[in-house]
């Protein structure tokens, strides 16, 4: 078995005393774990940092086994974000959610462009707002979307300020307020087009962030040993506060 | 010497870093063969470091006294404290001889993957140094990694009340490095962090 593909890193551990076991987010192969010998040497280490484009060749005698990877730089996020806390978390949360929810060696390829979108955008100023909208596409890849176009209950599709725990669908101001206490709050910037609509606050993207987070725990983290991946925390707490500060 | 000794002994050298079972055959007949010259003050070594070695109750190193000889010399800068993951990186940094002041070992990095959250590394002994001892200036010299440079920057968000100085180690390019030879990350890292001459 011998095939070339591009990929993501999403995590790598080491292996007895210089090798690693990389997980890559392929593009036609889906999450992909292979052992790379000599991973940790001081000439290749950077390459698996998580984040990092690589463009891999995975090796094994039959299909099952772990096999071997060799990779090539691509482009090294990474690097250029190091210094960052905000966007550091975001890469780190990105990289340890997209590894907790997919099932290895499961083709999703159109995740796979979100997420390559995502590492791109990093830099972008509406960054988190790529994030956000990116955890709701992979809720959608597998097979949990949410619907935020209408009104669950009259179909239609102004002032929609809620989403329903339960079916994760939209529901509008005046169906939703005798029930405020128990729908989730739907900020504005999910609902409004996405083009043309200003720069969500922080608050209204740590709104987002929380609302993909209860269809995340409930759907996905539950089955997931330690529950949510702690750079995620780690990532919507930095917001939380940003939020906060910008808020006094 | 019985048969089942020797291969104890291979079977204990084997499990040191770098060695396998065929180097930990040649170096168990080495002692072997050096009994008096070397395995026996070997054996004595180590069974000195086993019983003498401690971790230093201030900054987690390794030594026979506690406090270590880091922490008690005059001649360190007491307001300067460098925070590494490891004794190794301890040691790295005494190698070049040019830190003067303090240090504090983290014993690790964040790492979700290993299981390694913020109350297993040494933090709170270091918020702990920061507010009672004089502390000026703190410098984080932890790995340029996704994990390390996450742990600096929890560590800076925990400092942040203490009033003190907290600084990073430099990257860029390496003493010696060709460009042509340098990762991109490397380079960009260094294009970044460019200084006006």
């Amino acid at each position: 078995m011998n095939w070339f593909d591009q990929g993501i890193v999403l995590s790598a551990r080491k292996y007895g005393e210089n090798s690693l076991i990389v997980a890559l987010m392929t593009a036609t192969h889906g999450k992909h774990s292979g052992l790379v010998r000599r991973g940790t040497s001081k000439r290749v280490r950077g390459i698996y940092e998580p984040g990092n484009f690589v463009s891999a060749n995975w090796n094994a005698r039959l299909e099952d086994h772990l096999g071997i990877y060799t990779c090539e730089l691509v482009a090294s996020k990474a690097a250029l974000i190091l210094n960052d806390p905000l966007l550091l978390s975001g890469l780190s949360s990105a990289c340890a959610v997209t590894e907790c929810a997919f099932p290895e060696r499961e083709p999703h390829s159109v995740f796979f462009n979100n997420f390559r979108k995502l590492v791109a955008s990093l830099d972008s100023p509406n960054w988190v707002e790529h994030y956000v909208f990116w955890e709701i596409r992979l809720l959608t890849e597998l097979g949990f979307g949410l619907d935020l176009s209408a009104c669950a209950a009259t179909g239609n599709s102004d002032q929609l300020v809620y989403v329903s725990p339960k079916s994760g669908k939209a529901v509008s101001k005046a169906v939703g307020k005798p029930y405020h206490h128990k729908l989730l709050p739907l900020p504005d910037f999910l609902t409004s087009d996405h083009e043309t609509a200003d720069s969500p606050s922080t608050a209204d993207l740590a709104a987002g962030l929380e609302m993909a987070e209860y269809f995340l725990k409930r759907n996905i983290f539950i089955h997931i040993k330690g529950g949510e991946p702690p750079a995620r925390t780690r990532f919507v707490d930095r917001l939380k506060q940003l939020a906060t500060i910008s808020s006094a | 010497m019985s048969v089942s000794d020797i291969d104890s002994l291979i079977q204990y050298l084997s499990k040191l870093p770098g060695l396998g079972p065929r180097s930990a055959r040649r170096a168990a007949l080495y002692l072997i063969s050096n009994r008096e010259k070397l395995m026996e003050p070997l054996g004595a070594a180590m069974a000195s470091a086993a019983e003498n070695v401690k971790n230093c109750s201030r900054c987690s190193n390794l030594d026979t006294n506690d406090p270590c000889h880091i922490c008690i010399d005059p001649r360190r800068d007491v307001s300067v404290i460098c925070v590494v993951e490891s004794v190794a990186d301890l040691w790295a940094l005494e190698r070049t001889a040019s830190f003067k002041g303090t240090y504090h070992i983290l014993g690790g990095i964040l790492s979700p993957l290993d299981g390694v959250g913020p109350e297993d590394l040494n933090i709170r002994d270091l918020i702990g140094r920061a507010a009672k001892e004089n502390v000026k200036e703190i410098i984080l010299a932890t790995s340029a990694t996704v994990d390390g440079k996450t742990t600096a920057h929890y560590i800076t968000d925990r400092l942040k009340d203490c009033g003190v100085k907290v600084s990073e180690l430099a990257h860029g390019i390496p003493v010696g490095g060709e460009l042509d030879y340098l990762d991109d990350g490397t380079l960009s890292a260094a294009l970044k962090e460019r200084r006006s001459t």
